[in-house]
C-alpha cells in the first residue's frame, strides 16, 4: 500500500518555490532516504508530509485518503517528526517521553517506557531535567518520544547531524529495529549519503525543490541514472 | 521613628486582638482583589496566549500598543470611567453596582487585565519559536498547544499574575471613586489608610499599611512557591 502519494505538489513562499514535486510515492513499511544539498527543500517536504503546513498546489493522499487543507487530528496523529534540533519540554526525561502519548489521552505503558529508556541508554537520566541533556541524549529522548506514540509514519529530519559516532550508531540501530518490528514507514532526510545507504530501501535526490532521481538504494549509489545524482554522490557542488 | 514603632505595635495589637472592623476590611480587600484577579486571569491568560501564539494577529499594530498602554492605566482614570458607567445616569446604572464591592471588582479587573494579557503575551512570545511546530508534530490540538506553551512559560505567567495582583491590591484611586469608602460596605485597606491619614491617625494608617504589605508578601510568597513547584517538576 502507498503511505503517501504526491501529485503536482508545490509549496511556495511569496514568489519563491521551495518544493515542486511532480510525482512521488512513499510505500508503506519502507525507509525512504531523501538526500540533497542544503536549501533543497527537504525539510519543507517533511513539514508537508507531517501536515504541518499545506501545499500551495497539488494533491496529497495519505494511505489512500485525500489530505484536506485542515487534516483531522486522527490523521495528523498517525505521523510524527524527529527534528534536527528537537524541542524538549521543561520537564523530566520521562515526562518528555510520555508527552505525545498523553496528548492522545492514553496512559503510557510503564514497561514500554522503561524499555525505551533502557534501549536508548536513558534509564539513569529518567528523572533528570530534559533541558540539561547533551545533544546526543536530547536527540535520543526525541526519538523515544516519537516512537512511543507508535506512528504509522516516522519522519526524521537530519536526526544524527552533529552527533558523535556512538549516538549515531544507537539511533541508526533503533530506526532499523522499529522498522523491522512495527512495519513503520520512515522518511529520512539526511545530508549523510552513507547513512542513507545504510538505512534506506530507496533513496531520492532533491535539488532546488525538485526530485532529480528516486531509486532503489543500491542502484542509486552504484549506477545512478542522472548526471546530477552522480555529481552529488561524488561530492561535487550541485544546485 | 516613634511613629513607626507605634505603628508596628498597633498593627500587631490589631491583628492579635482580632479587631472585627479590621478583619472586615482585610476580608473585603481580599475579596475585591481576589475577584478582580480571578476575572483578569480567566480572560487575560487565554487571550495573552492566543495573541502570543498568533503570528498574524489582525490589527496587531494597534492592539499591542493598546495593551501596553493599558498596563500603565492610572487607577483614578479607570475609576472615573467606571464611576460614569455605573452612575445612575450611566449606561450601566441600572445594575446598581456603584458603591458596591462588585463595582470595585469591575474597576480592578480593568486595571489588572492589560497587565495579565501583556505579560502573558510577552512570555509566550519568548518561547522557543520551534515549540509550536514540535507540539503539532507530536499531535497536539490547538488547545493542547496553547496549554502546553503556557505550562512551558509558567514563570512568565506567574510574573503576570503577581504584577497584576501588586497593582490592584495597592491602588486606591479606582476603589475610592467606585466604592466610596463606605464603612462596613466598601472600605478596603488602601481607602482606610487614606481616611486614617486624613484624620491624623498616622499610627493606625501605618499599621494598616504594614498589614497591606504583609498580605502582599504572603500572596507573592504563595505565587512564588506555586511557580517553583511547577518549575521543579
Amino acid at each position: 500500500m502507498t503511505a503517501f502519494a504526491l501529485a503536482g505538489i508545490r509549496r511556495t513562499y511569496g514568489d519563491r518555490t521551495v518544493v515542486d514535486i511532480a510525482d512521488l510515492e512513499v510505500r508503506e513499511g519502507e525507509v525512504l532516504g531523501i538526500v540533497g544539498p542544503s536549501g533543497a527543500g527537504k525539510s519543507t517536504l517533511l513539514r508537508l508530509l507531517n501536515f504541518l503546513e499545506p501545499p500551495t498546489a497539488g494533491a496529497l493522499t495519505f494511505f489512500g485518503g485525500v489530505v484536506p487543507e485542515e487534516p483531522p487530528i486522527e490523521m495528523r496523529r498517525q505521523v510524527t517528526t524527529v527534528f534536527q534540533r528537537p524541542v524538549l519540554l521543561n520537564r523530566t526525561v520521562r515526562e518528555n517521553l510520555v508527552f505525545g502519548v498523553g496528548l492522545r489521552g492514553r496512559a503510557p505503558d510503564r514497561d514500554v517506557v522503561a524499555g525505551w529508556l533502557e534501549h536508548l541508554g536513558l534509564s539513569d537520566l529518567a528523572d533528570a531535567p530534559a533541558r540539561r541533556l547533551s545533544g546526543g541524549e536530547g536527540q535520543r529522548v526525541a526519538l523515544a518520544r516519537a516512537l512511543l506514540v507508535e506512528p504509522r509514519v516516522l519522519l526524521l529530519d537530519e536526526p544524527t547531524s552533529n552527533l558523535d559516532p556512538y549516538n549515531v550508531g544507537l539511533i541508526e540501530r533503533t530506526i532499523g529495529q522499529v522498522r523491522g518490528a512495527h512495519d513503520t514507514t520512515v522518511v529520512l532526510v539526511t545530508h549523510n549519503v552513507h547513512q542513507a545507504r545504510r538505512l534506506a530501501d530507496r533513496v531520492a535526490l532533491m535539488i532546488g525543490g525538485r526530485l532529480i532521481e528516486v531509486g532503489a538504494t543500491e542502484g542509486f549509489f552504484t549506477d545512478p541514472v542522472r548526471e546530477e545524482t552522480a555529481a552529488f554522490l561524488r561530492g561535487d557542488l550541485v544546485y | 521613628m516613634r511613629t513607626l514603632v507605634d505603628a508596628l505595635t498597633s498593627a500587631v495589637r490589631l491583628l492579635a486582638e482580632g479587631d472585627a472592623a479590621l478583619l472586615e476590611i482585610v476580608g473585603l480587600t481580599l475579596r475585591v482583589t481576589g475577584g478582580a484577579l480571578l476575572i483578569a486571569m480567566l480572560i487575560g491568560i487565554p487571550l495573552g496566549a492566543a495573541m502570543g501564539l498568533s503570528h498574524r494577529l489582525p490589527g496587531a499594530g494597534l492592539i499591542v500598543p493598546l495593551v501596553y498602554t493599558g498596563m500603565g492605566l492610572p487607577p483614578v482614570v479607570v475609576g472615573l470611567f467606571v464611576y460614569m458607567f455605573l452612575s445612575r445616569e450611566g449606561p450601566l446604572g441600572a445594575l446598581g453596582w456603584l458603591f458596591t464591592p462588585t463595582g470595585m471588582i469591575v474597576a480592578q479587573s480593568i486595571l489588572a487585565l492589560p497587565l495579565v494579557v501583556g505579560l502573558t503575551m510577552s512570555a509566550v512570545q519568548g518561547v522557543d519559536p520551534n515549540l509550536p511546530l514540535q507540539l503539532r508534530a507530536l499531535g497536539a490540538t490547538r488547545r493542547q498547544l496553547a496549554f502546553t506553551t503556557l505550562v512551558e512559560v509558567r514563570g512568565g505567567v506567574t510574573a503576570a499574575v503577581v504584577a497584576a495582583f501588586g497593582a490592584i491590591i495597592s491602588e486606591v484611586g479606582a476603589v475610592l471613586l467606585v466604592g466610596g469608602n463606605i464603612e462596613s460596605e466598601t472600605r478596603v485597606l488602601t481607602t482606610a489608610i487614606v481616611l486614617e491619614t486624613r484624620k491624623g491617625n498616622f499610627a493606625l494608617a501605618l499599621a494598616l499599611g504594614i498589614i497591606l504589605l504583609t498580605l502582599a508578601f504572603v500572596a507573592n510568597f504563595a505565587f512564588y512557591r506555586l511557580e517553583g513547584r511547577g518549575r521543579s517538576r
